[in-house]
């Protein structure tokens, strides 16, 4: 039980200025809204998914307070991402793929232009 | 902790009513005997649905008293029935959420589970899900034939499979569990994490405790996946989406992967409880300290682990690159060794003890000796190169009954029979016990030997009539002997439900440690009252030190104080 | 080990939904990297949309973690002030959610046009179902706050709604942003 109360009062011992975390992270939040528009491929993946990584550790670090929480929570989190990697690994071979020995995929890519919501 | 004291609590909650004490209780004994009494009900149907079918098989075409003549769907359906209920509505509730809600506060020392609401909306979940299930034999078209693993397109598209309310009703209820079994399973863990008695280091925790946790965990891990594809699943039902249809797009494979990323684990979770169940039946009864404590738990977890890798080897004949069969041959084939490492830490248990052939010993016993063959024969089909030839015949099926049997049934015999005195208060028969012991081990293999033969013999599952294949006629008389097989021990079965009723009310007084074992629920009262401990229980030693030199007695209970001159815990009448 | 139990069983929540959404994420990129031709769809959705609740959510969240701020400095009306904050947060959230979706709805992108659409609406509907969940805990939590009761509650329902915030900043580039 007295492990209950050390755990308890982290908060006050130490200070995020939570504004500036929430600041920095709109600044990030324009960047990837911005990043598109160059039309380069490489760049806009970058400010997308790049961004959205560094976005996500922020609100958990310090809003989720990994950063203080126990190690092993972070551990947690960390081995059920790990999973999902594993399993969409053990999957994209077979979803990648469009067809196999004696089979291939029906469906087509609508050519450029076509497809969109008019049904 | 004296005889006054607890029949003192024991009068202390007498005054609610019926409903309030039976239906709406948050007391973690009540819940568990909830999940109890309804995986057992629901086992009725599993059992009822297999026979109906088996007699099909056997007498292809004939009446089936009970039931009348089957068709074509109805075979499905049934199959499909008996399936799911098994191993969602049966060894599930039973092995997990019973025997997880009764023991786990027991066994920790403490009064209940952290969050008792949340426990008892679990088991209301439950309850709804299995309603829901049974609901879907009464809608139009009737309740789903596509097999538990419901692939797609034949689950997704109410054209192929005929039965527009029973897929989706049978989709939602399996969802409806998960999402129960997700709320106990984080009740569990908070509870052995956070609430466990003065004294109890990790390692002092028993091994049933430890096993219900880590397949709470493995469940928490894995079923993610297939719930979003249960809900990808539902849209394509019946929201015109095409997620599992390559017509738009989709890929039915991916349902497959889903399914299994989640199902493989799940023969684990189901797995490692029934393990956890038998090392603490074989440890009171020979006399003998677990062999190698830590090393079971290190070999659970990493059992755990490893299931997360295999899933793909359901898949070998599904079209699935061939570089990944090759690596999920390997790591079906590692997984193997992990649990032949436990089994031989059980075998090592038994040796040099002094062996008391209780009813729940000789389950026990039967466990690793039916779980042994039911391994074995999984070597055959986890290499891709056999398994082509296997897959999906009746050798995969018997294959994975010698898991399932064991698991669910034997395994839950031995709990059932261990803890019945501490359940009820009272004693089971020892006879028809035996009785009914032999008579199931017995009719259960005269079941499903004959079912590998037919396997190898080229008898596919999910077959509706085998007439239909002249060719394969000269294994007829192997399935009228599985099916006289399943007769007998149907026929076994009211034996137990006689001792298990006739014992709650008239069976022997049991006391409180019966089995003079040593772990905490055996300091309690049997039944315990509400708030389970008299006085709280202090931990003072890991739960299997039995045949202690240097003691009089040859057990020697985790809540006894290590310098008392007195005998270990006065029975408490 | 020393974590408050509150706590606790909130990171066991949050962990099972990881592999939820991982679950339903995984197989969208995967289906993703396989179609090129989804980007032209993803190029109807608003981006500005998007941002815009990306931006409301991440503002919710620091109100989340404020109102944990003042729970813990034991001032419970101010932490449920900020949590009624958060709660609008997730309410302007839905409102600009169901003026996209009728918009595109109404355009014809329903969820059967094509499987970008599908996974578009079951994902943020999912999404958007854990958003309700949490604002009416959230509105729970704030009604014992305010009387300065079991103040830790502000921190457990804060952990959960920063996660569905985390979940919507993959959504935010996955769906909007990769054309
Ligand atoms: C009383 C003993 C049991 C007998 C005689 C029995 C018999 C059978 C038979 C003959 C089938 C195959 C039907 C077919 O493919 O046409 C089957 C399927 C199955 N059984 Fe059992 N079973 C028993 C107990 C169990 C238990 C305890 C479990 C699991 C906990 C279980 C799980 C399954 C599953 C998952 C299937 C596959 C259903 C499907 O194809 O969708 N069974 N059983």
């Amino acid at each position: 039980m007295a492990e209950h109360a050390t755990a308890h009062a982290h908060g006050e011992t130490h200070h995020t200025n939570y504004v500036k975390i929430w600041a920095i992270l709109l600044v990030l939040l324009v960047v990837s809204v911005v990043g598109p528009e160059f039309g380069i491929r490489t760049v806009t993946l970058i400010t997308a998914f790049g961004v959205a990584i560094v976005k996500a550790w922020m609100v958990a670090h310090y809003f989720m307070h990994l950063n203080i929480e126990k190690k092993w929570v972070v551990y947690i989190m960390v081995i059920m991402l790990a999973f999902m990697l594993a399993m969409v690994g053990g999957i994209s071979p077979d979803v990648l793929k469009h067809d196999g020995h004696n089979w291939e995929k029906l469906w087509e890519e609508p050519a450029p232009g076509a497809g969109g919501g008019a049904h | 902790m004296s005889a006054h004291a607890a029949s003192h609590a024991e009068h202390g909650h007498h005054e609610q009513g019926f409903v309030r004490k039976y239906l709406l209780s948050t007391d973690h004994k009540v819940i568990g005997l909830q999940y109890l009494f309804t995986g057992m009900l629901m086992a009725l149907i599993g059992g009822f649905t297999v026979y109906v079918f088996r007699m099909q098989l056997a007498f292809p075409g004939e009446e089936v008293p009970l039931w009348g003549r089957v068709t074509a769907a109805q075979y499905n359906a049934l199959v499909t029935t008996h399936g799911s209920v098994m191993i969602f509505w049966v060894a599930m509730p039973v092995l997990i959420a019973a025997f997880g809600n009764f023991l786990i506060p027991l066994m920790l020392g403490c009064d209940d589970m952290v969050f008792p609401r949340l426990n008892r909306l679990s088991y209301q979940l439950f309850l709804l899900s299995a309603l829901i299930l049974i609901a879907s034999f009464f809608v139009p078209g009737g309740p789903f034939g596509g097999a538990w693993t419901a692939y797609p397109p034949l689950s997704a598209d109410p054209a192929y499979n005929a039965t527009p309310w029973g897929a989706t009703l049978w989709l939602i209820a399996v969802a409806l569990e998960f999402v129960a079994f997700l709320l106990g399973g984080i009740n569990f863990i908070t509870t052995a994490m956070n609430s466990r008695a003065p004294g109890m280091k990790m390692f002092d925790v028993p091994i049933v405790i430890w096993m219900i946790v880590l397949a709470s965990l493995v469940f928490m891990a894995s079923v993610g996946p297939l719930i979003a594809g249960a809900i990808m699943l539902l849209f394509d039902q019946r929201f015109g989406t095409g997620f599992f249809n390559p017509a738009t797009g989709g890929d039915p494979v991916l349902w497959q992967h889903l399914f299994w990323f989640f199902g493989h684990p799940e023969v684990y979770v189901v797995l490692l409880p029934a393990l956890g169940i038998v090392a603490e039946v074989m440890t009171t009864f020979s006399r003998k300290k677990l062999f190698a404590y830590r090393t079971v738990i290190f070999t659970a977890i990493a059992t755990s682990i490893i299931s997360f890798f295999v899933w793909a080897h359901h898949q070998f004949v599904a079209g699935i690159d061939p570089r990944m069969a090759g690596l999920f041959t390997v790591t079906t084939l590692i997984i193997s060794v992990p649990i032949a490492e436990m089994m031989f830490i059980y075998i090592a248990t038994l040796y040099g003890g002094s062996i008391r052939f209780t009813t729940p010993m000789l389950w026990a016993l039967a466990f690793i000796a039916e779980f042994l063959i039911g391994g074995v024969t999984g070597i055959y089909l986890g290499a891709a190169g056999s398994d082509v030839y296997f897959h999906d015949t009746y050798f995969v099926l018997a294959h994975f009954h010698y898991t399932f049997f064991p698991i669910a049934f034997i395994a839950t015999f031995a709990g059932l029979t261990y803890w019945f005195p501490k359940m009820f208060g009272r004693m089971m028969d020892e006879r028809l016990g035996k009785i009914h012991f032999w008579g199931t081990i017995i009719a259960f293999n005269v079941i499903f030997i004959p079912l590998f033969l037919t396997g190898a013999g080229g008898d596919h599952r999910r077959i509706f009539d085998y007439s239909l294949f002249p060719e394969l006629a000269g294994l007829q008389g192997l399935r009228v002997l599985a099916t006289i097989g399943l007769l007998v021990l149907i026929a076994f079965q009211p034996i137990f439900i006689y001792n298990f009723i006739n014992s709650m009310f008239r069976g022997k007084v049991a006391g409180a440690n019966p089995w003079r074992a040593n772990t905490l629920e055996w300091a309690a009262p049997s039944p315990p009252p509400h708030g389970n401990f008299p006085e709280m229980p202090v931990v003072y030693r890991g739960p299997y030190e039995y045949s202690v030199e240097g003691r009089d007695e040859d057990y020697w209970p985790q809540h006894v104080p290590p310098d008392d001159p007195k005998r270990p815990a006065e029975q408490v009448a | 080990m020393g974590l408050p139990t509150g706590r606790l069983a909130v990171w066991w929540v949050v962990a099972s939904e990881i592999v939820i959404f991982g679950g339903i994420l995984g197989s969208y990129v995967m289906f993703r990297l396989s179609h090129d031709s989804w980007a032209e769809q993803a190029a109807v959705t608003n981006t500005l949309a998007g941002a815009f609740n990306t931006f409301v959510l991440l503002t919710s969240s620091l109100t989340a973690v404020l109102a944990h701020q003042a729970a813990e400095r034991g001032d419970g009306p101010r932490a449920a002030r900020l949590l009624h904050f958060t709660v609008l947060g997730g309410l302007t959230f839905l409102i600009v959610k169901a003026f996209e979706w009728t918009y595109e709805i109404s355009h014809g992108y329903t969820i059967g046009s094509n499987l970008f659409w599908s996974f578009y609406y079951v994902a943020a509907g999912l999404h958007g179902l854990h958003v309700i969940v949490g604002m009416i805990i959230m509105l729970f939590v704030a009604r014992t706050a305010k009387r300065n009761e079991e103040l830790h509650r502000v921190e457990n329902i804060g952990i959960y709604w920063h996660f569905v915030d985390l979940v919507w900043i993959f959504l935010f580039p996955l769906l909007y942003i990769a054309k």
